[in-house]
C-alpha cells in the first residue's frame, strides 16, 4: 500500500515534483561541474602556469654559493662549475617524475657577433631523450618556454649550424630568416656561421639572446658533455607550512613529517629528489612562480567551493519554498492520513520517500548534467577536457541527501504540526 | 451498557470557551444526533470523541479506556482501532482508486486486504466502481466510499459529521437508509447534522448552545411513553 500511495503521489504531482527534482538537478550540477573541475582544476592551473616557465632551476653545488654570494649566474660560464649533460635525464627518474612535464639544460656564454658582444646560449630544442627506463620523452626549449613566439621554425637539435635569433637582437643586428650570422665564441679567432633558422620574441631577456645546438657551446667553449644548468618545469602542490618548514631544512622534519613532505609534490620536495638524482647539483625553486601557483590554485579552488556552497544553499531554499506549498496544498490529505491512524513517523516517511525518491531522480540527472558543465567550463578555461573523478559521487550523494533533507526541513516542521481535526473541518 | 461517557468535559481555545462542562453517556448500540447552530461546539465534540483533540478539562472513558491524559500517540492509536469517521466532505485521496482509499485505512490499522476492502465496496453498492478515482465518482457515491472506509476496520464508534451536508436529496436518503442499516446491524453512530429530519432518525438527539448541552430529546422515552399512553 505504501508504494501505491507513494506511486500515486509522484504521478499525480508529477509537474511538481518534476519542478523540485529541477531544482535539486541544478544545485548537484554545480556541485558535480565545481568539484570536478576543483579535483582537475589543481593540473590545470598548474599546466596553465607552466607556460610561464621553469619552476626549478637545477645548477652546479658549488655555483650555487657563488651565485649566491657574488650574483653570478651559473650557466654564464664564468663560475667554472658545470653539470653532466648525461645526468640531465635522471630528473625523469625520480619519485616525481610524472610532475616532470619539461626540462632542458643550458649553456651560456659571452660571444661577438662582428663588433657587438652578445649572449649565445646553447641548449636542447625538441630533443628525443631515451631514459633509463628504456621510455623516450621529448622535452627541450619548444615544450618548456611554450610562450615564444616563433617567426620562422624551431631548430632541429641535430642542426648544429642553425641558430634562433631574440627579436630584438635580430633588430639590431638586421638578421631574417635565412641569414647567415657569423658567432666568434670566447677563445676562438675564426667565426663559425650559423643560419638564422627562427627569430622569436619570449617577451623577457632572451630577446637579447641567440639560441644555439648545445653541442654548438660544448665545441665552441670546449666543454664536451657539460652545462651549466637545467631549467626544469614541474607541476606541483601548493605549498604549506610543512612544505615551508621543510624548504628551510628538512632535517628539521620529523619522520612522520618526512615522509609526508617526501611523498607529495611540493616544489621543495621535488627539488629535493632532484638534488637526491643529479650529482653534485643545487636545485632551486623558483618562489614567485611557486608561490604564485599555489596562491592562484589556492583562491580558485576557494571559489569553487563557495559557487558550490552557494549553488547548494539556493537549491536548498529552492526546494524547501516548493514544498511547503506542497504540503500546504496538500494538508488535508496528510490530516487525513493522520485521521485514519498514520503516526506522526507513518506521514514524515512517506512524505520522505517521496521527496527522495524525486531527489534520487534529479540527482542522477544532475550530476550527469554536472559532468557537460564540467566539460564546458574544461573547454572554454582550460582548452582541455575535465578529467571525470568517482571520488566526486560520494560527494554528489552527500549533497543530493543533505539539500533535500535541508530544503525539507522546514515541511516537514509543518507536517508534524499538522492536527487533522484543524485541516479536516477547516480550522 | 455505556460505551461512552463523557464529564464534565470543557473546551478552550485562548480566551473562547467552545465547550463548557458537557456530560454525556452513549450507550453501545445507540443512534445520537447533535445538533445546533454554528459555532455552539458540535465539531469540537465529535473531534474530542474522535480523538482528534484533547479536551481542556474533564474526563472521557471510551469503551473502558479513560484517554483524558493520553499522549497524542495513543490518541492515534484509539483513534485507529475504536472509531470509523465519515466526514462532510468525504476527504478521500484523490489518486488512488475507491478500493485503495479502503486499503489505506487498513494499512494504517493492520495489513492491507483488498478482498476484504472489495467486500466493503459491494456493500455499500459500489464494487463496480472500486477502481474508479474518486473525482469519476458522484457525491453520493463518494459517500459511500467514506462509509465503507469508517467501517472496514470494525470500529466501536462511527462518528459522522453532517454526511448528508454535501448530498442532494436522493443520494442523502441512500446513505441515511445505510446508517439505518448500521443501526440495525448494532453500530453505535455519533451523527452531527443541521437536519432535523436526519436527527428524527436517531435515538436521542443533543442540541447544543453556546458549548453547553441546551436541549436533549430521547425518542425511546418518547415511544416508551406513547406505548404507555
Amino acid at each position: 500500500m505504501f508504494w501505491e500511495m507513494l506511486k500515486g503521489a509522484l504521478v499525480r504531482q508529477s509537474r511538481k515534483m518534476f519542478m523540485v527534482a529541477i531544482t535539486i538537478a541544478l544545485g548537484v550540477s554545480l556541485t558535480t561541474a565545481m568539484l570536478n573541475v576543483m579535483l582537475d582544476v589543481g593540473d590545470k592551473v598548474n599546466r596553465e602556469l607552466k607556460a610561464y616557465g621553469a619552476n626549478i632551476t637545477v645548477i652546479p653545488r658549488a655555483a650555487s654559493v657563488l651565485r649566491d654570494v657574488y650574483g653570478i649566474e651559473a650557466s654564464s660560464g664564468k663560475t667554472g662549475q658545470y653539470l653532466q649533460e648525461a645526468d640531465v635525464g635522471k630528473l625523469k627518474t625520480i619519485f616525481w617524475a610524472n610532475n616532470i612535464v619539461a626540462f632542458s639544460p643550458l649553456l651560456e656564454t659571452k660571444a661577438t657577433v662582428g663588433s657587438d658582444d652578445i649572449t649565445v646560449v646553447g641548449t636542447w630544442f625538441n630533443r628525443q631523450l631515451e631514459l633509463p627506463t628504456g621510455e623516450v620523452v621529448e622535452t627541450g626549449i619548444k615544450e618548456l618556454k611554450s610562450w615564444w613566439t616563433v617567426e620562422g621554425n624551431w631548430i632541429n637539435d641535430t642542426d648544429i649550424k642553425g641558430a634562433m635569433v631574440g627579436s630584438t637582437l635580430a633588430r639590431k643586428l638586421n638578421l631574417h630568416i635565412g641569414d647567415s650570422v657569423e658567432i666568434v665564441l670566447p677563445g676562438g679567432t675564426q667565426g663559425e656561421a650559423l643560419t638564422v633558422q627562427g627569430i622569436f620574441n619570449s617577451g623577457g631577456a632572451e630577446d637579447d639572446q641567440i639560441f644555439v645546438t648545445l653541442p654548438f657551446v660544448q665545441q665552441g667553449l670546449n666543454l664536451p658533455g657539460k652545462i651549466g644548468k637545467i631549467e626544469v618545469s614541474a607541476i606541483t602542490t601548493p605549498e604549506n607550512e610543512l612544505a615551508r618548514k621543510a624548504a628551510h631544512d628538512p632535517k628539521s622534519l620529523s619522520l612522520k613529517e618526512w615522509e609526508t613532505w617526501y611523498c607529495t609534490a611540493y616544489v621543495s620536495s621535488i627539488a629535493y629528489q632532484i638534488e637526491e638524482a643529479v650529482g653534485d647539483s643545487r636545485a632551486k625553486p623558483v618562489r614567485q612562480v611557486a608561490e604564485s601557483e599555489g596562491t592562484i590554485l589556492q583562491k580558485t579552488q576557494l571559489l569553487m567551493l563557495l559557487i558550490t556552497g552557494l549553488s547548494l544553499a539556493g537549491s536548498a531554499l529552492g526546494i524547501s519554498n516548493l514544498l511547503m506549498a506542497n504540503i500546504m496544498e496538500r494538508s488535508r490529505e496528510f490530516g487525513l492520513l493522520k485521521a485514519l491512524g498514520a503516526t506522526d513517523r507513518d506521514v514524515l516517511l512517506l512524505t520522505l520517500t517521496e521527496i527522495m525518491t524525486t531527489g534520487l531522480v534529479g540527482g542522477i540527472a544532475g550530476y550527469f548534467l554536472g559532468l557537460g558543465f564540467a566539460q564546458i567550463i574544461g573547454h572554454n578555461v582550460f582548452g582541455t577536457a575535465v578529467a571525470i573523478n568517482a571520488m566526486v559521487i560520494p560527494w554528489v550523494i552527500i549533497s543530493v541527501i543533505l539539500i533535500t533533507l535541508v530544503g525539507s526541513l522546514p515541511a516537514m516542521r509543518m507536517l508534524l504540526s499538522l492536527r487533522p481535526a484543524a485541516v479536516l473541518h477547516g480550522r | 451498557m455505556s460505551l461512552l461517557e463523557l464529564h464534565d468535559v470543557s473546551m478552550v481555545y485562548g480566551s473562547v470557551k467552545a465547550l463548557q462542562g458537557i456530560d454525556l453517556t452513549v450507550e453501545k448500540g445507540e443512534w445520537l444526533a447533535l445538533m445546533g447552530p454554528s459555532g455552539s461546539g458540535k465539531t469540537t465534540l465529535m473531534n474530542i470523541i474522535g480523538c482528534m483533540d484533547k479536551a481542556s478539562t474533564g474526563s472521557i472513558v471510551l469503551d473502558g479506556v479513560d484517554f483524558t491524559d493520553v499522549t497524542a500517540g495513543n490518541l492515534t492509536m484509539l483513534r485507529r482501532d475504536k472509531i470509523g469517521l465519515v466526514f462532510q466532505q468525504f476527504h478521500l485521496i484523490p489518486y488512488l482508486t475507491a478500493v485503495e482509499n479502503l486499503m489505506v485505512a487498513q494499512y494504517y490499522h493492520s495489513m492491507p486486504d483488498e478482498q476484504e476492502a472489495l467486500l466493503a465496496l459491494e456493500r455499500v453498492g459500489l464494487k463496480e466502481r472500486a477502481r474508479h478515482l474518486p473525482s469519476q465518482l458522484s457525491g453520493g457515491e463518494q459517500q459511500r466510499v467514506c462509509i465503507a472506509r469508517a467501517l472496514i476496520n470494525y470500529p466501536m464508534l462511527i462518528l459522522a459529521d453532517e454526511p448528508t451536508g454535501n448530498l442532494d436529496e436522493a443520494n442523502a436518503k441512500i446513505v441515511l437508509e445505510f446508517f439505518q442499516q448500521l443501526h440495525r446491524e448494532g453500530h453505535t453512530i455519533i451523527m452531527v447534522t443541521h437536519d432535523p429530519k436526519v436527527a428524527e432518525l436517531a435515538e436521542r438527539c443533543i442540541v447544543l448552545e453556546h458549548g453547553r448541552i441546551a436541549n436533549w430529546k430521547d425518542r425511546r422515552v418518547v415511544c416508551r411513553e406513547e406505548e404507555v399512553s
